[in-house]
């Protein structure tokens, strides 16, 4: 069989949210804590305790609707999914079957050269599990509770993904949209944001569906493509081959660089739904969801958009400005104050990118007012301090709030731009080094560069180098 | 004095007048249960006396039945699995008591998890009836009401999911209610059937009932079900008269199974409320015939999730398989659970896993529910029509040890005539209105709408007190 | 009585549903009175519900939340009192195979 095949994708993302506390219980929602430590009666699933929704991790929800487009179902009601394992205290997981708060929405993904739409088949609110550590010395499994009852918005796509990278990109601009929301730090390492993946193949012009296998245990964007690509490989191989796929659960092994079917036989769970008794029904008045409409942020791709067609920055630079919103507001700010926007984005994405990068530190980390920043790059732009003088006065500015003209003051950085001064030294530089002039008048330009470092020197670099460079070319080739 | 022999607001009057402490409150009690329990077997664990409990004004001291969780006190609803089990929190009702300075006597026997109508499905076997050894206590609450019939507490809690309050108070001659849903939190109250269960008084009269759940009910925000609706002082309703008012009899309650002395003297019963005022009406509960099937569709289903959190993973037991090669956890799981669980435990777990299956939920699970909406209907018309639906509480009286363990399909219709309020979700209470002739005592059922209690306290006071039944005492020596 | 409701296999599927390890002779039992007892809940096809909504909530309440607080949790120690078996301050089972 040689048709073309074509690859069907679909991902499931479990996004953690960053409420204060859990979302059935008052406990801290926290990571990395020593096991057990952020756990109560409720999230334990000791006998006789129960859940109390909190509101905030409602709001979250609806506001992921929202900002993937999804109709919000303004009746929200709560599920037993019924299942066992360890990490699973009450031997069922509240979560939402048949009424999911968000379905039917979509989000545009910018993949290769095109913007692909794809459609989010629904999402819902739920409870998180435990964790288990496999302990194979003592042969034995340890449990910590601190992550059970985390709040999760679970976001499903429906198969509208044709390859790996696309999948990869979806990723991309779904942790960036929900970043922007500020609902959760959207961090793999961490486990703030899961993803599992199904995947098929299918002749292409075919719409029938093939057969489906589900990849677990990525932890990485990279993780998700190369599993994807590897499933993608086997699918193909085995279609070509004529060999039939079994519909199953794989793991991938990041490793091996593979993946592994599961070594028990998993027979399809019947998790036997039904309504939850200890959770009442919630009514979402459509003026709530409409003022929730409205704090909503402009989405990443828009901004995106904006930034290029309002400010004229390359798809480079807004590329990368957009990747924190705050960031981006702050380029904006700047851009309200001083037209040069290019110079502006070389800036952030130069000198600051850098000092956030030596500090380990996000924008919001940083104290930098924007009238201040503009004001550092025009004093640059007409040679008050030089380039170098510049991206130290920057991290002073980081370093003590004070403002540009303070520090340059302070620090005496202002550079000698007075052409007087300037012909003076040179003068002296070029009577000194006679031999290097009759060099230059011979053709060779380059060793201008000596005498203009020489001229650096006698001023203590204080001298506008590009001042020196013009006045010294003038002084010995026009002269 | 035989201060065992008082009720709680006799004994607060000997308290206001200093009559009486609370020290000799505790201790008459103490030795009434060191004399007696071991004949009843009301308890299953007596806790020491605590010296340094909390004073308050009601220090009248209470048994609580094994399914309410008591912060560091073994709590095990009587079942294996449980064993060994502290809860380290309490329940609310029991933070309320508490601060109203009531101690706590000890846990009190039950069906395992609350799934009986008999207390012999407990673990650590029946409790036998104070009025006739040979016979039951009634379940689930089985305990408490042989615990207050026997005069070894002043008072209990117990919980009702489909009857276990009211049915056990009928068949010990005492008082039980199970109050609205949502008047009393259940958070606490080990689940049985999460929509079904609320946690209710046990008395020797309806004015302690009225002062117990006035202790107990009112809104709790560690509740979601619990409804945020103003607790009465339940005891002003009980001087009003039943002048006027109107009670239904459902003419769908007279069944073959009922045995003929209940049906006399529930008639007599009615002739008393005539005699006071009330105008007895035939009404139609049409949906009667289905509340059996419905119930055990429903609350098997609930039950069947509630327990799936015993897996010998936390706490409790665990059950480990002796086996060659290595165990897995759900080798665990499975061992756990055939050694924890008894036969109506696994029955009914079996039952509610079917209907909620794959394939069968539709036709079980969601029509039940559906059924329930019926049922619950035909209480808001009746009480368009009526004040109060009056029934007996049981068909029969306290039936004989071992006489409906072999056939649990036998043992589930006897709820017949309380589980449709669990279902509706209103209050009903069980008061004493006779004696068969093997001096059984007969209970009467006065069912009204929701958070209507007074209605309910108001009736079954004015009967009370014109029939006199409940000074009647168990002939225990 | 007419087709059975329940076959032997049935109930293996739903024991194993419900992590129970039934006896055969539990089994045997189970079998024969969750058929007399499915029998008897069959009366319910008896009735119209095709213009009934299912009741999941008897009370009629809605919108119960709590505000997004921390409350004091339990400490490690106090959680792990109730544990069966524990080790390095986490909940101890015997090994679950992936």
């Amino acid at each position: 069989m040689n048709q073309k095949l074509e690859t069907v994708i679909g991902l499931e993302v479990h996004l953690q949210f960053n409420t204060r506390s859990k979302i059935f219980c008052g406990c801290a929602n926290d990571f990395g804590k020593d096991p057990n430590t952020l756990t109560c009666p409720v999230c334990l699933g000791l006998p006789g305790t129960l859940p109390v929704l909190n509101e905030e991790a409602l709001y979250d929800a609806i506001k992921v609707a929202l900002a993937l487009n999804c109709q919000v179902n303004t009746f929200i009601k709560f599920d037993r999914k019924n299942y066992y394992y360890p990490d699973l205290p009450k031997g069922y997981q509240i979560s939402q079957y048949d009424c999911p708060i968000a379905k039917d929405g979509h989000l545009l993904v910018p993949t290769g050269k095109e913007t692909k739409r794809i459609r989010i088949h629904r999402a819902h609110l739920e409870e998180d599990a435990g964790k288990l550590i496999h302990d194979p010395n003592s042969k034995c499994t340890l449990a910590d509770y601190n992550r059970t009852g985390t709040p999760l918005m679970e976001i499903v796509t429906e198969p509208d993904i044709r390859s790996p990278q696309e999948a990869y990109d979806y990723l991309r601009i779904l942790k960036l949209t929900l970043q922007y929301l500020q609902v959760s730090d959207c961090d793999m390492e961490k486990g703030s944001l899961r993803c599992d993946a199904n995947i098929s193949v299918r002749p292409r012009g075919e719409t029938k569906l093939g057969t489906k296998t589900e990849i677990k245990n990525m932890n990485s964007f990279k993780a998700v493509k190369a599993g994807l690509e590897y499933e993608q490989q086997r699918h193909t191989k085995m279609w070509q081959a004529g060999e039939k796929i079994v519909q199953e659960t794989r793991l991938w092994n990041e490793d091996k660089g593979i993946t592994l079917g599961m070594r028990s036989k998993e027979e399809a769970h019947d998790y036997r739904y039904f309504p939850e008794p200890d959770l009442v029904p919630c009514i979402v008045e459509n003026k709530t969801i409409e003022d929730i409409r409205k704090t909503l942020p402009e989405p990443p791709l828009e901004k995106f958009n904006r930034l290029i067609k309002d400010h004229a920055l390359t798809e480079y630079d807004a590329q990368i400005i957009v990747q924190d919103v705050a960031l981006a507001d702050f380029f904006e700010q700047c851009a309200s104050r001083y037209d040069q926007t290019k110079k502006i984005s070389n800036w952030i994405i130069g000198p600051l990118q850098q000092e956030m990068n030596s500090r380990k530190a996000s924008f919001t980390g940083l104290q930098l007012e924007p009238e201040n920043f503009v004001s550092l790059i025009l004093q640059v732009e007409d040679g008050t301090i030089s380039n170098l003088a510049g991206k130290d006065v920057l991290a002073m500015m980081l370093d003590t709030g004070k403002r540009p003209e303070e520090i340059i003051r302070d620090k005496g950085l202002a550079q000698v731009s007075d052409d007087d001064t300037l012909i003076k030294v040179i003068d002296e530089i070029i009577s000194a080094n006679a031999d290097v002039i009759s060099q230059i008048k011979e053709g060779k330009e380059s060793a201008m560069g000596f005498l203009i470092g020489q001229a650096m020197r006698k001023t203590q670099g204080k001298a506008n180098p590009k001042k020196v460079g013009e006045l010294m070319k003038r002084r010995i080739l026009h002269e | 004095m035989d201060l065992y022999k008082l009720t709680a607001h006799e004994l607060l009057d000997l308290l206001k007048e200093k009559k009486t402490s609370a020290d000799q409150i505790a201790q008459s009690y103490a030795q009434r249960i060191g004399k007696v329990d071991p004949q009843v077997k009301a308890y299953v664990r007596v806790r020491p006396r605590d010296d340094k409990a909390a004073s308050g004004p009601f220090p009248l001291p209470i048994a609580i039945k094994d399914n309410i969780c008591i912060r560091d006190n073994e709590t095990t609803c009587c079942s294996k699995i449980l064993a060994g089990f502290k809860p380290p929190y309490n329940a609310t009702v029991i933070d309320r008591l508490s601060r109203a300075g009531v101690p706590v006597l000890g846990n009190t026997n039950m069906d395992e998890f609350a799934f009986g109508s008999s207390t012999e499905n407990s673990c650590f076997g029946p409790s036998r009836n104070p009025w006739n050894k040979e016979c039951v206590v009634g379940g689930s609450s089985g305990g408490s009401a042989a615990a207050v019939a026997a005069d070894e507490a002043v008072w209990a809690l117990g919980s009702d999911t489909g009857g276990s309050i009211r049915q056990p108070a009928s068949f010990c001659g005492v008082v039980g209610v199970k109050p609205t849903y949502g008047r009393v939190s259940r958070y606490g109250l080990i689940a049985f059937a999460s929509s079904l269960d609320q946690i209710g008084p046990i008395t020797k009269d309806v004015t302690d009932a009225a002062i117990l759940l006035g202790l107990i009910a009112g809104y709790d925000d560690r509740d979601s079900t619990s409804v945020d609706h103003p607790v009465p002082d339940y005891t002003q309703a009980l001087g009003k008269d039943v002048k006027g008012l109107t009670v239904g009899v459902p003419k769908e309650f007279f069944i073959d199974g009922l045995d003929p002395e209940v049906k006399a003297a529930m008639d007599e019963a009615l002739n008393v409320l005539k005699k006071k005022g009330a105008i007895v009406k035939n009404i139609s509960l049409p949906h009667s015939d289905y509340a059996v099937a419905t119930y055990y569709i429903l609350a098997t289903a609930e039950a069947s999730s509630n327990l799936a959190r015993y897996d010998g993973v936390r706490y409790g037991l665990r059950q480990i398989p002796a086996k060659a090669n290595r165990t897995s956890i759900i080798d665990m799981f499975e061992e756990t659970r055939r050694v924890g669980f008894g036969a109506e435990a696994k029955r009914r777990i079996m039952l509610g896993t079917y209907c909620l299956s794959a394939g069968y939920y539709d036709a079980y699970y969601l029509r039940a529910q559906k059924v329930r909406t019926l049922i619950k209907q035909d209480f808001e018309k009746a009480f368009k029509e009526c004040d109060a639906v009056i029934t007996p509480t049981s068909p029969t009286t306290a039936f004989k040890a071992g006489e409906k363990t072999s056939d649990p399909l036998a043992m589930y219709l006897s709820d017949v005539y309380t589980i449709s309020m669990n279902m509706a979700g209103i209050p009903a209470i069980s008061i004493p209105c006779g004696f068969s002739k093997a001096k059984l005592p007969i209970g009467l059922q006065i069912i009204t709408k929701a958070f209507d209690e007074e209605m309910m306290f108001r009736i079954a006071f004015n009967y009370e007190q014109a029939a006199g039944w409940h000074k009647e005492k168990a002939p225990l020596t | 009585m007419g087709k059975h409701l329940i076959t032997p296999k049935d109930v293996e599927t739903i024991a194993h549903l419900a992590r129970i390890n039934l006896t055969e002779k539990e089994g045997e039992t189970l079998t024969h009175d969750l058929e007399n007892i499915l029998h008897y809940v069959a009366k319910l096809e008896q009735l119209d519900v095709s213009r009934t909504d299912p009741t999941t909530h008897v009370a009629p309440l809605k919108n119960v939340f709590r505000k997004d607080e921390v409350r004091p949790s339990l400490s490690q120690s106090e959680a792990l009192k109730v544990a069966v078996s524990q080790q390095n301050g986490s909940f101890k089972v015997p090994q679950v195979i992936e």
